[in-house]
């Protein structure tokens, strides 16, 4: 027991905890805020849905930004979630009376129906690679779409007409399966598996020749976040009635992938940032744009995703972001300092310079394991 | 019998996008997800052509000329700075400007189908069988430009240079072909191809709405990946089987509803069992 | 249980119809340091893509420690025991030094712990990475790397790029050690370095080392035993020395 709490002391850090303990408080926060009857309805409905954005979110960030696969049919996992789990739901309200259980047992069944889909189109992530796989990922989506369009049971061309939960605790319930989701997420991304995702991402051959299962890394990212896709459409499916196919089309797995390129790939926190912010402005537009200019919403996620991944992949703009890059500043600054002290040496040890491309303003691929800048720690960081 | 030549026709269609896709990836390496939003744009220039002049030969040369416009002009701003950046900064660039096209077209021209009349040349009888006329032009005129595509393929510098630059980008650079300049000529043909396939779409569906390319879009790059990218001849294949299968099933009332799903299943077993597709070739990864 | 610890028999793959390596028999003993030396495309890179299962034999089989291995995955031969590193480096560039070390543990058997373990952070979890971690720290101790563990693998020069990843083929715990140009890009005080880096960890680690180089003198100094491939087939072998001075070896070289 006291080697377990050294051990723990030993790799415990702040960061590490900080992303979710801020996102309970903030629950906290609203619970009281909340209890004292300061949110209205459409913010509480608003909550819910940033809630499952996040999720969707975080979720596809593993796949895209920490294996390095890119799955265009994060949407259809939700689907499963939403359709499975209300009708699940449904059949349970029977035989429980407890509506929290009923919830709580239709968010396990809808992520697991989603999980074992995962599992299904994982398959041919085995073998297939980036476009081939995105296109399958895509065609899942659609085949998802057109099978539930075409189900009696779950309402056909109108839609699920699934009952719906009651908002104002529904955005709680939600917020704590945010909160647990972080944690199993974040907990991943700092193990040995976390490592070896990333390290399929950095260099598959390389990974295969140091005995990294990558076969089995690839399903297990795939099931897992299929997993949490399929809760987040549980709690949608709570949030809204009817659930409807139409909802989980292609473009909706763009949004999230917007989300995910947006707040970083590979950056939990960015994605939960990118979400929020997302989901908030698309409420906020909703009433304000009608018709046919909703499409403009489209045209920003366009060309959101357009410039951020042309700023930080195009060759040409490498040293523009060099030198807007934070760390390379504070490096500079460092770097100045040790020539005044190594001033006659400084000729022979100029050959060698060790300077860290920041975290902040590279959020892509590359760059995302970073390790401190003043270089005292031990523990590798993570991308957060 | 007419279920054949249906499927056939569209076939045409899907293999006329599925050559897009097929030579960007071939040549590019990448995949174009905004190929399929080009037909969009050559379908609403034909509308607006239409509605402007009243000329439907008018509105079917400008409609390539826009589509090759497009095209080369995507590939300069976006595509262009990413050479040499990763798969996936590319293809999630593509899909950018593919939402970009289609919210465009929205903001200009609303998300409701437009109806458009184009000249119909009545149906004609070949045996015993009565069949569009715009079906045999479709058949026609898209048998012809594969033909025309693949000898100049085959027979033309600027073929053979793109051959080249497909089998190995860096040789072909030391052997003096322009590959930037090549890779240009690919998306401007890809596009103008399109353009015949927004023509002979709308020669079948003649309405039009700003995702009107996606769908189509996607199951041609359907077609490409079963014929085996990379491939021309496999796309044309690749192209007319979806077709046949996609009327095939439509015809059967009892899966005629699952349609979507039974291709997009077929991509997805084509890919587990047969990667490489029908006539695709085999790419080794150099350790 | 004899003492050879790789054994190749007639190994040999053809591409397309091109017959790219043919008929290689070597017989390396344990705890050897055997050189596999030839002009250039004469193949060598070849057989250890085969050797770590990259690329499946067309013809042949080997063994490792009597075990066959032919036909067995790259994550599998890896467990099994051979560990390589890259003629043109494949380190996890965008990591720091000491992660590159600490995937590389991943599956020793001392530091297992299943997935639900790291996202619960049960016990075993903390466990098994703190030790981890020290043993990573060793390691790179070994090669003179523990001052550079925070820093990203890309920024390092060349040769420590190259000792970063020996260490890191050494973390998986293999018999067998295949050293693909490993002098290759350093300068004469750098390869000095790495000859005896690799004769101590030879002996620190009971290790057998199968090495590709080009540096004669590397290899002449080296090892005790070499094979000399040319155009895919084997021209000579048997003790350093002898073969490398052979005239044969001497035309394939210089070009006749």
């Amino acid at each position: 027991m006291s080697k377990y709490i050294s051990n723990v002391k030993k790799q415990f850090k702040f960061k590490h905890i900080a992303t979710w303990a801020s996102v309970l408080l903030v629950l906290i926060v609203l619970i009281i805020l909340n209890g004292a009857g300061a949110l209205n309805r459409s913010t509480i409905g608003l909550l819910s849905r940033i809630a499952y954005s996040i999720i969707l979110a975080t979720s596809l960030n593993l796949v895209v930004g920490f294996l390095g696969e890119l799955s265009l049919g994060h949407a259809g996992f939700m689907c499963l979630g939403a359709y499975i789990g209300t009708f699940v739901a449904s059949l349970l309200r029977n035989v429980i009376d407890s509506d929290l259980l009923v919830l709580i047992l239709s968010m396990l069944t809808g992520g697991l129906v989603a999980a074992i889909f995962g599992f299904i189109i994982g398959l041919p992530a085995l073998r297939l690679k980036g476009d081939y796989l995105a296109i399958v990922t895509l065609a899942f989506g659609e085949i998802v779409r057109n099978i539930f369009k075409n189900l009696e049971v779950f309402g056909g061309a109108m839609g699920y007409p699934s009952k719906t939960y009651k908002a104002k605790d529904l955005f709680i319930i939600a917020f704590v399966v945010v909160v647990i989701v972080l944690i199993l997420i974040q907990n991943l991304i700092r193990s040995k598996h976390g490592r070896a995702i990333t390290a399929i991402r950095d260099n598959e051959i390389a990974a295969r020749a140091m005995g990294i299962n990558v076969t089995f890394y690839k399903l297990f990212v795939f099931v897992i976040a299929a997993f949490f896709a399929g809760i987040a459409g549980v709690i949608y499916g709570h949030y809204t009635t009817p659930v409807l196919y139409t909802t989980f089309s292609y473009n909706y797995s763009i949004e999230i992938l917007v989300m995910v390129v947006l707040g970083g790939m590979g950056s939990i926190n960015g994605s939960i940032i990118a979400a929020t912010l997302i989901t908030v402005v698309n409420f906020l537009l909703q009433s304000k744009l009608s018709g046919d200019l909703a499409a403009l919403r489209l045209l920003v996620y366009a060309l959101i995703l357009i410039a951020v991944i042309i700023f930080n992949n195009a060759p040409a703009f490498k040293p523009i972001k060099e030198r807007l890059s934070l760390s390379r500043i504070k490096a500079k600054k460092v770097e100045k300092k040790k020539d005044i002290i190594n001033d006659d040496a400084a000729e022979w040890n100029r050959i060698e310079t060790k300077i860290n491309v920041d975290a902040i303003f590279t959020p892509d691929l590359p760059h995302r394991d970073e390790v401190d800048q003043d270089g005292t720690e031990d523990s590798e960081k993570e991308g957060e | 019998m007419s279920t054949f030549i249906d499927g056939l026709s569209l076939g045409a269609i899907y293999a006329l996008i599925a050559l897009g896709y097929t030579m960007v990836y071939g040549i590019a390496k990448m995949l174009n997800f905004a190929h399929g939003d080009i037909i969009m744009v050559g379908a609403y220039t034909i509308l607006t052509t239409l509605e402007l002049t009243g000329n439907p030969y008018l509105a079917i040369a400008f409609s390539i000329v826009i589509c090759t416009i497009s095209g080369v002009v995507i590939e300069k701003l976006a595509y262009k700075p990413l050479r040499g950046a990763s798969p996936l900064a590319v293809l999630i660039t593509a899909i950018g400007v593919s939402f970009f096209l289609q919210s465009i077209a929205q903001l200009i021209y609303g998300s409701k189908s437009r109806p458009i009349t184009l000249p119909d040349f009545g149906k004609m009888s070949i045996g015993s069988q009565e069949i569009n006329v715009n079906t045999v032009i479709t058949l026609v005129v898209g048998g012809i430009i594969m033909a025309g595509l693949t000898l100049f393929v085959k027979k033309t510098n600027t073929g053979r240079a793109m051959q080249a630059v497909s089998e190995d980008k860096g040789a072909a650079l030391l052997m003096g072909v322009n590959v930037n300049r090549i890779i240009m000529i690919t998306f401007a043909i890809g596009s103008a191809l399109a353009a015949f396939a927004s023509l002979f779409y709308l020669m079948q569906i003649p309405s039009i709405t700003p995702t009107l390319g996606s769908m189509p879009g996607i199951k041609a790059f359907t077609a490409a990946v079963i014929g085996g990218i990379g491939s021309i001849p496999g796309a044309m294949l690749g192209g007319v089987l979806l077709g046949l299968i996609e009327k095939i099933c439509l015809s059967i009332p009892a899966i005629g509803p699952y349609t979507t799903a039974i291709e997009f299943s077929l991509l997805i077993i084509i890919l587990l069992v047969k990667p490489i597709g029908i006539l695709g070739k085999k790419i080794r990864e150099k350790v | 249980m004899s003492d050879i610890m790789l054994e190749t028999k007639n190994l040999g793959i053809s591409f397309g119809g091109l017959k790219a390596v043919q008929d290689v028999n070597l017989k390396v003993k344990k705890n050897e340091l055997y050189g596999l030396v030839g002009p250039n495309g004469a193949g060598k890179t070849t057989v250890f893509n085969m050797l770590t299962g990259v690329y499946q034999p067309t013809t042949g089989t080997f063994f490792l420690d009597g075990e066959e291995l032919k036909g067995k995955s790259q994550e599998k031969i890896n467990h099994k025991g051979i560990a390589r590193t890259f003629q043109n480096i494949r380190l996890f560039s965008n990591m720091s030094v000491i992660r590159n070390v600490l995937v590389a543990l991943h599956n020793q058997s001392g530091f297992r712990y299943t997935p639900f373990d790291a996202m619960l952070h049960t016990p075993k979890y903390y466990d098994v990475e703190v030790r981890m971690r020290d043993r990573a720290k060793e390691l790179l101790d070994v090669f003179g790397l523990l001052e550079e563990r925070n820093n990203l693998a890309c920024n390092l020069s060349y040769g420590t790029q190259r000792r970063l990843e020996i260490a890191r083929a050494l973390a998986t715990d293999p018999k067998l050690l295949l050293l693909d140009e490993p002098a290759a890009g350093m300068n004469p005080n750098e390869t000095a370095e790495l000859m005896s880096i690799v004769k101590r960890i030879r002996d620190d680690f009971d290790l057998t080392v199968l090495l590709i180089e080009h540096d004669m003198k590397f290899v002449s100094g080296l090892c005790d035993e070499v094979t000399v491939l040319n155009f895919g087939t084997t021209l000579i072998q048997g003790e350093t020395k002898e073969a490398l001075n052979d005239p044969e070896v001497i035309k394939a070289y210089i070009g006749g």
